[in-house]
């Protein structure tokens, strides 16, 4: 699975750097997307949602950031 | 575009109904134009920027309640700028003891954060009850899509708060725990690996569960208007009394109508008094009755009366 890091990204640039990254993959590539705990967890898989990627699961890790799992919807 | 040199036309009935405003200047009026919940088409914009190049001064002044004011127009143009402005159907507020123009947020059409549709109710209390005789005092009424209530609807006479009641599909939950993350008010709890628990009396109906949750299992039970009355600000300011919750939009001109009625009615001999002091000293439970007749699946069961603000200037007898 990919994965793309947007820890230590501010809001709203993570959603716009998520959203570049997941114009690379094909429909139906399942992405990991790392985010920090706060806004970014907040605002981020919402925003993703909203622009058509199906999500599958969020879970926050021992070190306290979330990880984002989803399916690439279409462009 | 007509000549001018006909001489002036001066519509004194326009004067009367409002929107012209006397500066301090000899001859000179500012004219507050009718925006109503702030909504400007950039046609119609263009088309101000033409009649105030041509008529006013070197500024046009925003608002605290949204409107555009021409300033520096001489008396003797105010036909003239109501007649070039109704060209692009921009047309004149008002002032005085009448409906005023609503003044709404950008509502839910673009803003994740709306819930109800707050341009649509501004535009149909203006084309219904703008500019409506009171009787005694203004009356002012305004939309906020959302709890975050940016144009402060509570200091109004009548003030709407979109609102959203969310339930949980438990189903649908990954237990992911945003939700829990999220709500600022304590509404949603959870146990580690369980799912969330809804303490609807601390909800506040922002719908922030809803809006974050990845799987949509929160989702919308109901939404609609919180409404408070008796709101005003200036010199005795007082907060709006909650008074109905989840009023449906359709409702809403309805809802105004009634409350104007009431005011009305109960203001006879009072002089000009704005509703909260009524309310004040009638009892909120009067005009309380008088609604939950017609609006009974909407109306709370007491209300408090509107929330003197003690600004500590100046000692009331």
């Amino acid at each position: 699975m990919h994965t793309v890091d947007l820890r230590g990204v501010c809001c709203p640039a993570n959603f716009v750097r998520a959203k570049l990254a997941l114009e690379e993959f094909e429909t139906g590539e399942e992405v990991r997307i790392l985010l920090d705990d706060g806004e970014a967890v907040k605002n981020v898989p919402r925003s993703l949602k909203e622009e058509g990627h199906q999500l599958l699961g969020l879970k926050q890790m021992p070190e306290g950031h979330f990880v984002l799992e989803l399916k690439s919807g279409e462009d | 575009m007509t000549e001018q040199s006909e001489g002036p036309r001066i519509d004194l009935n326009q004067l009367k109904a409002g929107g012209f405003i006397k500066e301090l200047g000899k001859d000179l009026f500012s004219v507050r134009l009718r925006v109503p919940g702030g909504r400007m088409p950039v046609s119609r914009l263009k088309k101000i920027v033409e009649v105030a190049e041509k008529y006013g001064g070197e500024f046009v002044h925003l608002s605290v309640r949204q409107s555009i004011e021409l300033v520096h127009v001489d008396y003797r143009h105010i036909s003239d700028v109501a007649e070039e402005l109704g060209l692009v159907r921009q047309k004149i507020a008002s002032c005085g003891a009448r409906v005023r123009v609503p003044v709404a947020c950008g509502g839910c059409e673009y803003n994740p954060k709306g819930l109800m549709d707050t341009q649509k109710s501004a535009l149909e209390i203006d084309a219904k009850l703008f500019g409506t005789e009171t009787g005694h005092h203004k009356f002012k009424v305004a939309f906020a899509g959302c709890p975050s209530d940016c144009p402060k609807s509570a200091t109004n006479d009548i003030g709407f708060q979109g609102a959203v009641l969310p339930e949980l599909d438990g189903e649908t939950c990954i237990e992911c725990g945003l939700c829990v993350k999220t709500c600022t008010v304590g509404a949603i709890v959870a146990k580690e690996n369980e799912k969330p628990t809804f303490i609807s009396e601390r909800c506040i109906y922002c719908g922030d569960c809803i809006k974050v949750c990845p799987s949509g299992a929160w989702k919308a039970r109901k939404s609609g208007y919180t409404v408070r009355i008796g709101g005003k600000w200036g010199r005795n300011p007082l907060i709006g009394t909650l008074v109905a919750t989840f009023l449906p939009e359709d409702k809403v001109v309805d809802f105004v109508s009634a409350v104007l009625a009431w005011y009305r009615e109960n203001s006879k001999g009072l002089g000009r008094v704005r509703l909260g002091d009524v309310m004040i000293g009638k009892g909120a439970d009067a005009l309380l009755r008088d609604l939950r007749q017609r609006f009974p699946d909407y109306v709370v069961e007491t209300a408090m009366p509107p929330h003197v603000i003690d600004t500590q200037i100046g000692k009331r007898p």
